[in-house]
């Protein structure tokens, strides 16, 4: 009895673990999305040359990858170079959570791109955040791709 | 309402209960009751006085028409077919032949008599039951004329009540928000209507987002998110006077507000540096509480109709489920732990049972499991759909629904839904525009 659930449990992780990474490796060819996160440009605008103002989120998840930490380098540069300039941070989610979960993801995601700014020389003065939830999609679209779009802190210039 | 509606006689024919018609709401009602609503009837001078002031033909068949809509919404319900109607409203109203009722298979059915009197309208109305021949209730109001929608809702709850035993659910309204506009820009008003759909009228503009409107159980207050000046910040608003106040001095965005069940406080999350916590604040002293301390999302806050314990979701767990604490924060219990992520949970007015929202495998569940969590039942599935809201009799739940757009992105839209909690009787609310986050407010009477 016992055996016989151990190796149905056994058995049923490996399913699992296929199916993921199938899912996975289907995600990656689309070219525009890592894990089910944003790779693409479609949507990004531009702070100032070669200054992407948005950054993207995993599903539920508020980590910085390791393109949006390097997107966020280059706003804290440009920042550090244009002292005047204050900024709003504005997280959002995707359609895919309660309304006021995804409030509070979207203040946790910007919250996220505002502290990593701080640790490059950007005063906390000059930052403040505005959560949207799932309020302002970019993409209106009901699919893995469109989501991946919207989960994202975007930088707006507010000077 | 108090002010405007007085009950001038309560005549209650003593009747022995056993052998009179019941309806059982605790099961979904797949035959529901043939009921027989007669038109009330209306003399001539009363027909034309009240032609003139409310511009309808025939106020008497109108008030009926809102009676027999609501209780077909009911779904325990089977409103007759008035063309088989043999005898006369006005007579009736003063014996039915129920021999005539019976043939056409009404169990039930409702006669009454509006009248003018001093400006005002006087309707009285009587529940028989046409298989014993017995009269079941008979009671009289007078009010203003304006009120004669409320009127047929209240006809409509004594009725429910003679006839389920339980208290009904119609002289009450929904507050909303009305949705319009592409997926990206949607604008958001706070919308309000009658249960039914009828008196929609818009509180604010549109100028900016609002979102999560709640009723006061005990007042005409409402509290809601509003995004004015850029600043998500919970305000409380009066509906009769049209005044507004943010709630509390919070450094950081206030969100997903509800009253404590006596009214006086209100509960929502604050948002700040990426944590959520839950806090209080008295409506009377002003005094703020933080109610929870984690740093996890916790949210969409609310109380049990006691008072005494708070459900909430948290992300705690790594995952957004539902727990329930003391309402000082203590004890703080995860109830959730069925497969998959739930959130928006809401105490039921009844005190046994929290609705919420589940996510599971790409889809949106409305379901209810009792407050330790136990008996989880789904009642609906969608593409999506959540935040839940309680009829006040605690039978019905109200929520939104989302629709899937196309591979263009085209093809959305919002719409309110309602449901049994027998899982029966799944009926979207009309609503002039697309609607979200709905809440239904007290019984307005009693």
């Amino acid at each position: 009895m016992k055996l016989s659930k151990i190796l149905k449990n056994g058995f049923l992780i490996v399913v699992a673990c296929l199916a993921l990474s199938a899912c996975a490796t289907s995600k990656k060819s689309t070219g525009q999305m890592q894990g089910d996160v944003y790779t693409g440009t479609d949507t990004v605008e531009y702070l100032a040359s070669g200054v992407p103002d948005r950054v993207f989120f995993a599903t539920n998840e508020s980590v910085l990858t390791t393109a949006s930490r390097e997107t966020l380098r280059k706003q804290a540069a440009w920042l550090r170079k244009n002292s005047k300039i204050t900024i709003v941070l504005e997280g959002h989610a995707d359609e895919r959570g309660t309304r006021e979960y995804n409030l509070a993801l979207g203040e946790r995601r910007a919250n996220a791109a505002k502290d990593y700014l701080m640790t490059y020389g950007i005063s906390s003065d000059r930052i403040s955040v505005l959560s949207y939830g799932k309020e302002r999609p970019v993409d209106s679209g009901s699919n893995p791709l469109a989501w991946s779009k919207n989960r994202r802190s975007v930088t707006v210039k507010a000077n | 309402m108090k002010k405007f509606l007085t009950i001038l006689i309560l005549i209650l024919i003593p009747v022995k209960s056993f052998g009179l018609i019941e309806v059982d709401i605790t099961r979904g009602n797949l035959n529901p009751l043939p009921i027989a609503v007669s038109p009330l009837s209306i003399d001539e001078e009363s027909r034309k006085n009240f032609q003139n002031i409310l511009k309808k033909k025939n106020i008497g068949s109108e008030i009926s028409l809102i009676v027999e809509n609501n209780l077909k919404v009911s779904g325990l319900f089977n409103p007759l077919n008035k063309d088989a109607f043999l005898q006369e409203p006005d007579i009736a109203n003063l014996k039915p032949r129920f021999e005539d009722w019976n043939l056409i298979k009404a169990q039930a059915l409702i006669t009454g008599k509006v009248s003018y009197v001093q400006e005002k309208l006087r309707v009285e109305f009587r529940l028989w039951d046409v298989l014993a021949g017995k009269e079941m209730m008979a009671l009289a109001f007078t009010t203003v004329p304006n009120n004669w929608r409320r009127v047929g809702h209240i006809i409509t709850d004594k009725v429910y009540e003679r006839l389920t035993g339980e208290k009904g659910y119609f002289d009450t309204r929904i507050i909303y928000v009305a949705e319009e506009g592409p997926k990206t820009q949607r604008v958001k008003k706070l919308a309000i209507m009658d249960q039914d759909g009828a008196n929609n009228k818009f509180l604010t503009l549109g100028n900016e987002l609002v979102l999560t409107p709640r009723f006061n159980p005990t007042s005409q207050l409402v509290t809601y998110l509003s995004y004015f000046r850029n600043l998500p910040r919970v305000y409380l608003l009066d509906i009769e006077t049209g005044t507004q106040e943010v709630v509390g001095d919070f450094p950081g965005m206030t969100f997903a507000p509800r009253f404590s069940p006596d009214g006086k406080k209100i509960i929502m999350s604050f948002a700040k540096d990426g944590n959520s916590e839950i806090y209080t604040m008295d409506l009377e002293n002003r005094i703020v509480e933080k109610i929870t301390n984690h740093p996890s999302i916790d949210t969409s806050p609310s109380y049990s109709p006691d008072g005494k314990f708070i459900s909430f979701n948290s992300d705690r767990s790594g995952y957004q489920q539902i727990y329930v604490m003391k309402s000082d924060g203590s004890n703080v219990k995860r109830i959730s732990f069925g497969k998959g992520i739930y959130g928006t949970p809401v105490w039921s007015p009844r005190g046994d049972l929290i609705a919420f929202t589940k996510l599971h495998k790409g889809k949106f569940y409305i379901g209810v499991m009792r407050t330790d969590g136990s008996g989880e039942r789904l009642l609906t599935e969608n593409f999506y759909q959540e935040a839940p809201s309680w009829s006040p009799n605690g039978r019905v739940l109200i929520f939104y629904r989302e629709t899937k757009t196309d591979s263009k992105g085209k093809g959305f839209s919002a719409k309110l839904w309602s449901i049994d909690l027998t899982g029966y009787n799944e009926r979207q609310v009309p609503t002039p525009t697309d609607g979200s986050d709905p809440s239904w407010s007290s019984l307005l009477s009693n």
